[in-house]
């Protein structure tokens, strides 16, 4: 399979990510979308790397994957905050910022 | 061969995607991504990238996943499907096919001619932990040095923000608070 | 000295004087606030003196200087400069004013003794004589329009001066708007004027007009008529007259001062000062001259049923003013000054007369309920009888030869200019009539109560006190009247310059007798040198046939008014009833007010309640209020995106993603 292949999988993969974003509800489940697109991401720039024949494509997916892993952590470390203090887990309910 | 693999790959991996939009219980979505991550490593083998592929199945699938296993369980799941904003119902799925469709047609109409082939050929050491490693630790130091202090302060930010509960908590109305215990567990 | 040294102490003294009254109005005690502001204007008539010997120094032809203190302006060929011009006629003009001005003074000194108004009325009054003669002084038509607006500011401040009636205010108000027509007129010329000759001064403009413009060429006839504008508002002529009779609201000194001799001059000065360029525009001089000659024959009908006694000589002034229009108008400069002069001494002595009866009547003013006072107050009698002879143009007083004389000119003209003449002395047998109409009511007859109190017990009448147009009550505190009234035979400062005005009146025409001495056309034609209209001279002969038909026409008048108010007393009242419409009409005043209501009060009215209404509520609201609304209903639109939703925002955002690759796709293709 030649490289667009890859390419056309990725973006298909991230145009799902982001509709399961703007879909769910649950902020657990939005982080997992999220996720979706980091790897679509991952991917993409792994079949880079190999059409230019450098691994720095590879170094820059790993580095994303430790990037990913932080947001992770942190993300579901606000979630457990939230859940500790009985609030809904529910996006549409925790709106202080509205202006 | 190598397109066979490509696809069962890809549908797995583009199940994996859907399975963790779709599904209403949370716990079945991170196992509908532990499957789409296992075959993201598998596309990754294929397109000769080992050490990337490794790292994903064992630090992504198996301790970012494992992450929010744990947290599933703790927190629980709603049953809740797909519950849009009333006004975004078919504004959010268009718009993913509006970037689907955009993403493609610029990869496909661009002018990367490489695109059309597998790529060069390369050496046997291709995407080995060896070359990576060298990489790492020669060329690009200083983001390798930033994304482990960038670790560290996630990891730290993380036990503060699932720390003890304060007395005076601004949840809701009405709710008991949890007594704190001395040294809770971070 | 030289005369414009002099004639800048001249202006010195009254503004030094006003302000110092003004401003020691706590310490000063009253006598000594009436003494510095008679003393500045008795200084002031002095330098007045010394500016007329210094310019009688010089040869006839070289009588005229120019003296500026500074630049106001000086820039791209606009050049304006506080800048005074001395010459016969500002030096005669300024000699009338500071002369009738310190009697007033002095006649004020002691009849506004009781007023709790005092010190201001002596700083208002220095402060108008200080603008009159900044008028007559002024060099540029920029300073003659500061003095203009300042005069005008003065007359405003003293007819309110009882400013807590509300008649006085109201009166007030009436003359400043219709001087502030005037004023229009007055600088709508002054700009074309500069646009034309290309300055303001004095000298030089006279100097080019002859050679800017032909004759009767419509810019010239333009600026002729705004001037005319501006006179006819400020001199009382019709139809910018309705504020004089109003203006009678004023302290009497206030009518005497402005109302008779000065201000109301102000027109009269103005056009006489101009004559180049009425010259050049004959046309707008002859307009000028028939306005004057409507003036004097309409005050004049309405004189002879007017009740209220200074409303009465207002409407004499109007008509004598009126007299005076023409003799400029027509060329007869001297004899229009001449006739300013004269008409300055008998007119400001009747109101001073008048004045005092009116004290006598505990300021009751309606001839109907006064008389007897021949018997009761001697001295102001004879001075009333004085000024009235002297008005009527009784043969050898003063106004026996300025009117005539004005009159003379015009039939020597001859032409169409002997309308003015045959209607001159009809006006004049009017005059005759009316002012011996009040004369023989106020006078003899048996005494009225007041009188019959003065008589008897030597006091005053004590009455209520009451504005004597509405008869409303009043009280006698600050704004009002004060509470003791003077009369000429109780106070010498009155007396004096009743006497030295009797005197003038009586005598000052004897230096102008035709034939005999000519001191006042010598001193004065030399000034208007230059247009044709100056070469024409009645002859000696046809002045004394002009003099003896005026004196015989008086006599008439005088001889009718007998008839009418003392021989035959029913006689009035039966012609009232018989001509009862016509009788309406004149003491309606010809309905000139009702005629300005209808046709410029009300539409300015009109125009102002839909301004308000509909305009301000629609345009000027709409606009603002829906201005604010646009910007409220776009702040709620923009708002509405800050709804707090995460994954709204997360939508704009993608949103915005896939219209920017959209853009560089279809950009790139």
């Amino acid at each position: 399979m030649n490289i667009a292949w890859y390419i056309v999988l990725s973006s298909l993969l991230f145009a799902t990510g982001v509709v399961g974003v703007l879909l769910r509800r649950s902020p657990m489940v939005i982080l997992l979308c999220l996720e979706l697109m980091l790897n679509a991401g991952n991917l993409a720039l792994v079949a880079f790397s190999r059409m230019v024949g450098n691994a720095q494509g590879q170094v820059f997916a790993v580095i994303v994957m430790v990037v990913a892993a932080c947001e992770v952590v942190v993300g579901l470390g606000l979630i457990v905050a939230i859940f500790r203090r009985r609030l809904p887990l529910n996006v549409d309910d925790l709106r202080e910022l509205r202006g | 061969m190598e397109a066979v693999l490509f696809f069962i790959a890809a549908i797995g991996a583009l199940g994996g995607a859907i399975g963790v939009i779709a599904m209403r219980n949370p716990f079945f979505s991170v196992l509908a991504l532990i499957v789409h991550l296992f075959s993201l490593a598998v596309l990754f083998l294929l397109l000769t990238s080992a050490f990337v592929a490794a790292a994903q199945v064992v630090v992504y699938a198996g301790a970012v996943m494992v992450l929010y296993v744990f947290v599933v369980a703790y927190v629980g799941g709603g049953e809740s499907a797909w519950e849009p904003i009333p006004g975004q119902r078919f504004l959010a799925p268009l718009l993913g096919i509006a970037i689907f469709v955009e993403l493609a047609v610029a990869v496909l109409g661009s002018a990367l001619k490489a695109l059309d082939t597998h790529g060069p050929d390369v050496p046997a050491g291709f995407g080995d932990p060896a070359g990576i490693g060298r990489l790492l630790l020669e060329k690009f130091l200083l983001p390798f040095e930033a994304s482990s202090i960038l670790l560290l302060l996630a990891a730290v930010g993380a036990v503060v923000l699932a720390g003890r509960l304060k007395e005076e908590s601004p949840a809701s109305a009405g709710a008991s608070v949890d007594a704190p215990s001395p040294g809770a567990t971070p | 000295m030289s005369a414009t040294a002099w004639a800048w102490l001249v202006l010195l003294f009254p503004l030094l004087g006003s302000i110092v009254v003004a401003l020691g109005f706590r310490v000063l005690p009253q006598k000594t606030a009436g003494a510095i502001g008679t003393l500045a204007i008795g200084l002031s008539f002095a330098c007045a003196l010394g500016a007329l010997f210094s310019l009688l120094g010089d040869d006839t032809e070289a009588r005229h200087h120019a003296s500026s203190l500074w630049d106001y302006a000086s820039v791209a060929g606009l050049e304006i400069k506080l800048g005074i011009y001395v010459d016969q006629l500002s030096v005669f003009m300024a000699l009338i004013v500071a002369g009738v001005s310190t009697l007033i003074h002095l006649y004020s000194f002691g009849y506004m003794r009781s007023d709790a108004g005092y010190h201001r009325f002596f700083s208002y009054l220095n402060f108008f004589v200080f603008s009159m003669l900044l008028l007559v002084l002024a060099g540029n038509f920029v300073l003659l329009i500061v003095g203009w607006a300042f005069v005008g500011f003065a007359s405003y401040a003293l007819i309110s001066f009882w400013y807590r009636r509300e008649t006085a205010t109201r009166a007030g108000m009436k003359a400043f708007v219709i001087n502030v027509v005037g004023d229009i007129g007055l600088v709508l010329a002054a700009f074309l004027i500069f646009r034309e000759l290309g300055s303001f001064d004095y000298g030089t403009v006279f100097e080019r007009a002859p050679d800017t413009f032909t004759t009767n060429e419509w810019t010239i006839t333009a600026i002729c008529l705004l001037l005319l504008v501006g006179a006819f508002a400020k001199s009382a002529q019709l139809p910018l007259h309705t504020w004089l009779p109003d203006a009678m609201e004023g302290p009497t000194p206030v009518s005497s001062l402005i109302h008779a001799a000065t201000m109301v001059t102000a027109g009269v000065y103005l056009i006489a000062r101009t004559h180049v360029l009425f010259a050049l525009a004959p046309t707008a001089a002859d307009i000028s001259a028939f306005v004057g000659l409507a003036t004097l024959l309409v005050a004049a009908t309405i004189a002879l049923v007017m009740t209220d006694l200074k409303r009465a000589i207002a409407y004499s002034t109007m008509s004598q003013i009126g007299y005076m229009v023409v003799g400029v108008s027509i060329g007869a400069y001297g004899a229009g000054m001449f006739h300013l002069m004269t008409h300055a001494f008998f007119k400001a002595l009747l109101f001073m007369a008048a004045g005092s009866i009116i004290a006598a009547m505990a300021n009751e003013q309606n001839i109907d309920r006064i008389s007897g006072f021949w018997k009761a107050m001697r001295f102001t009698s004879i001075t009333m009888l004085c000024g009235g002879l002297a008005l009527a143009a009784f043969p050898l007083t003063s106004g026996f030869f300025s009117k005539d004389e004005i009159l003379a000119y015009a039939g020597a003209r001859g032409g169409m200019y002997l309308i003015f003449t045959v209607l001159g002395y009809f006006g004049a047998f009017l005059t005759a009539i009316y002012t011996f109409r009040l004369i023989f009511r106020v006078l003899p007859g048996a005494p009225c109560p007041e009188a019959r109190e003065l008589i008897e017990t030597g006091h005053l009448h004590h009455g209520e006190p009451f504005n004597p147009a509405t008869g409303e009550r009043e009280d006698t505190d600050v704004g009002f009247p004060g509470p003791e009234h003077h009369i000429a035979e109780h106070s010498a400062p009155m007396r004096i310059a009743m006497a030295i005005l009797a005197f003038l009146a009586l005598v000052g025409g004897l230096i102008q007798v035709p034939g005999v001495d000519n001191v006042v056309a010598d001193f004065l034609d030399p000034a208007f040198e230059g247009p044709v209209l100056s070469h024409v001279h009645p002859s000696i002969a046809w002045d004394w046939i002009g003099l003896a038909i005026g004196g015989v026409i008086s006599l008439a008048g005088i001889w009718a008014a007998h008839w009418l108010y003392i021989a035959n007393p029913e006689a009035p009242r039966r012609l009232e009833a018989r001509f009862r419409g016509l009788h309406d009409f004149l003491f309606r005043k010809w309905y000139f007010d009702e005629a300005i209501d209808f046709l410029v009060v009300r539409p300015a009215l009109a125009v102002g309640r839909f301004a308000n209404r509909v305009f301000e509520r629609f345009v000027v609201d709409g606009l603002v209020t829906g201005t604010e609304g646009t910007v409220r209903g776009a702040g709620g639109v923009v708002r509405a995106v800050q709804n707090g939703f995460v994954r709204s925002y997360a939508l704009l955002l993608i949103a915005g993603f896939a219209g920017l690759a959209l853009y560089f796709l279809i950009t790139s293709s």
